[in-house]
């Protein structure tokens, strides 16, 4: 069964009471919580998502709630917990969505070491998959939101899951994260594409997720092998620039966007050396996302 | 499904044949129990080692994976980091002694199956522990806690120096000179445990605790520990050092006996009663008795006994409504045990006021 396919009625039961079973890629998560902005978010955004059976087994156990006490009539907080454990701040009340995110994101890259886990945008075409490695604001998730919207196939826009030993991404297709600017960039650009409300003074700024396209769902057991790796930086105003990079330098960029090669040991250097060795090196330097996509299709 | 919920962690050390029972609602408390308990690793590898790894669904199979090979990598890293400790503390030539998972796993012992690490611990002489300072200092190590108030705790009244951190590799050491603190109700003599060390094979410069020995700082170890969160996962250590020793002709005497040379009777007391009890553990009855001359004396004893048996399973999710109360009092105790009341009024105090750093 889908999310969409549960009324919003029979959405919230699940939600109050003995959690969602949502699947994203190889992850359930049971995701409990009573706040509207998350049953909202969650149906707009993983409206093309698994629902799983309760009764099955749940990687992990999560709930947002706002926290007891006073202060919930004054400056409502939500606080996000695993396992009934809450692991980080409150956060101000309206970013009940973001926070699930983000608190799905650590449940995964903190937990999942059957994967080497690379902070990584993931789209796929023709069988093959492109890598997009880089930190935060180097323009990497409106990249990847526009290549999504653009006939590549969304595989992750964060975490890049690598099977250690065979070299493949496994897909963990979910909402796009947009900050800022590129919020409107990508309402302009893919005009169809489905955005949420916007967050506003979250610790990015603000913040609205696009829900990833239908098709990258659906999909979402079929993995692909890595053909490209290109390291994207936003340049305002700039050319599109696609120039060979270095393999050991690549490599080096690998190494330092992942969040668990120390766990990998000799394996995972063993993984990421074949993974360059494979795939075509790129630097990316864009201004416009209109001339950036075409050097994209032009790839392989 | 055969086993109550309260205890999946607890019936999957004993029995992890029996783990292809469960359901898959089991499976999912059991990978949260065990996570929260420290133990995923070691029930990871226990089932490897009976060839039932590849038995398990997949769904819970990948947090097995995942989590044995965390603790592999963080074993690779004390490996690492214990050679790096040896060539710094080379120039002292002195024994330097190993502790706990450290040690197990040095010596290649069965409790360092899927074991993880935090930190490295090890024990010097009192007398070369300032040296030993220097030397780690000049090889990068460097304190954690600056403040003028924890260094003077630590090096007063604690058994150890406070915690080093590598400036490069970030990783931890606890160099001590003494299993408990100077200022403990129990006064375990350093310079025994020291005599009576054996040199580690095949790692010249390390030694690790003569086996009666290992087994009762493990003991007090737990039993004098404030923080029981991961209370099981070092029963088990227990369990496994005593499972794999016991065999050896003498041995149980040898602890009895090595307990009262060195004041450690009631840890001892609860070691063996609660390994027992709660993880089966093969301690010959005649032992278990004898032990019981330390025992608290009636009616605390059986407090104590049901406090132990309360904190060391985990709690969470499961329905004993005692295990924060018995949590609380056995934190409580630690510091009793730690502290004369007096000093343990002013270290308090002065935490509760100190500006967090």
């Amino acid at each position: 069964m889908l999310v969409s396919d549960l009324t919003p009625r029979a959405l919230r039961q699940q939600l109050h009471g003995s959690g969602l079973r949502l699947r994203t890629g190889p992850v359930v998560t049971r995701v409990r919580s009573r706040l509207d902005s998350v049953a909202d978010g969650i149906s707009l955004h993983y409206a093309n998502h698994a629902a799983e059976d309760g009764a099955g087994f749940a990687d992990f156990n999560v709930s947002v709630e706002r926290p007891q006490g006073f202060r919930r009539w004054i400056a409502p907080q939500v606080v996000f917990n695993v396992d009934d454990a809450s692991s980080f701040a409150p956060l101000p009340g309206d970013q009940g969505f973001p926070m699930l995110e983000w608190g799905l994101n650590w449940c995964i890259s903190s937990h999942c070491h059957q994967f080497l886990i690379v902070h990584a945008a993931v789209l796929e075409r023709g069988g093959k998959a492109v890598l997009l490695p880089a930190p935060s604001g180097s323009g990497k998730s409106t990249l990847c939101a526009a290549l999504a919207f653009s006939g590549w196939r969304l595989l992750s826009d964060e975490l890049a899951l690598l099977d250690p030993q065979h070299g493949h991404v496994v897909p963990l297709p979910r909402p796009i994260s947009l900050k800022n600017e590129s919020i409107e960039v990508i309402r302009a650009f893919a005009p169809r594409a489905t955005l949420g409300p916007v967050v506003r003074e979250t610790l990015k700024g603000s913040v609205a997720h696009a829900r990833p396209p239908e098709e990258s769902v659906s999909r979402d057991t079929e993995s692909a092998l890595p053909a490209w790796v290109i390291v994207p930086r936003f340049s305002p105003g700039g050319e599109a620039r696609m120039e060979s990079m270095p393999k050991a330098r690549a490599f080096m960029g690998l190494v330092a966007s992942a969040f668990n090669y120390n766990v990998h040991g000799r394996e995972g250097f063993r993984a990421l050396t074949r993974l360059v060795d494979a795939a075509d090196c790129y630097q990316f330097s864009y201004g416009r996302l209109e001339d950036a996509i075409p050097l994209f299709d032009r790839l392989g | 499904m055969s086993a109550a919920p309260a205890d999946l962690v607890r019936f999957s050390l004993r029995e992890p044949e029996r783990l292809c029972e469960f359901s898959p609602s089991s499976w999912e408390l059991l990978i949260r129990q065990a996570r929260s308990a420290g133990l995923l690793a070691r029930i990871a590898v226990l089932l490897e080692r009976r060839d039932l790894l590849a038995g398990v669904p997949p769904g819970p199979a990948a947090h097995l994976v995942a989590a044995r090979t965390l603790a592999t990598a963080q074993q690779d890293e004390v490996l690492r980091e214990v050679a790096h400790i040896g060539e710094a503390l080379r120039p002292l030539s002195t024994p330097v002694i190993l502790l706990k998972g450290t040690a197990y796993l040095l010596a290649g012992l069965p409790a360092s199956l899927g074991r993880t690490f935090s930190d490295v611990d090890v024990l010097v002489p009192r007398d070369r522990l300032a040296e030993a300072e220097a030397a780690l200092m000049l090889a990068g190590w460097a304190t954690t806690h600056p403040s003028a108030y924890d260094q003077r705790y630590y090096r007063r009244w604690m058994h150890q120096l406070p915690p080093l951190q590598h400036i490069r590799r970030q990783t931890v050491l606890d160099v001590h000179h003494a299993i408990l603190p100077d200022t403990a109700r129990l006064k375990p003599s350093s310079r025994r445990l020291l005599e009576a060390a054996e040199p580690l094979e095949g790692h010249p410069g390390f030694s690790t605790l003569s086996p009666p020995d290992l087994v009762l700082h493990s003991m007090t170890h737990l039993f004098h520990n404030e923080d029981l969160s991961r209370g099981l996962r070092d029963l088990s250590d227990l369990d496994l050092l005593m499972r794999h020793f016991g065999d050896r002709r003498g041995f149980w005497d040898q602890l009895l006996e090595r307990s009262r040379e060195l004041d450690l009777e009631r840890p001892l007391y609860y070691g063996l009663h609660q390994a027992h009890a709660i993880l089966g553990t093969p301690v010959p009855p005649s032992t278990l008795e004898r032990s019981k001359r330390a025992a608290p004396p009636w009616p605390l004893r059986s407090v104590m006994d049901r406090l132990w048996s309360n904190a060391l399973i985990p709690d969470r999710s499961s329905r004993r409504s005692m295990t924060p109360v018995a949590l609380f009092a056995l934190y409580v105790r630690a510091h009793w045990l730690r502290m004369p009341p007096g000093l343990l009024a002013r270290h308090l105090a002065v935490k509760a006021t100190m500006q967090p750093r």
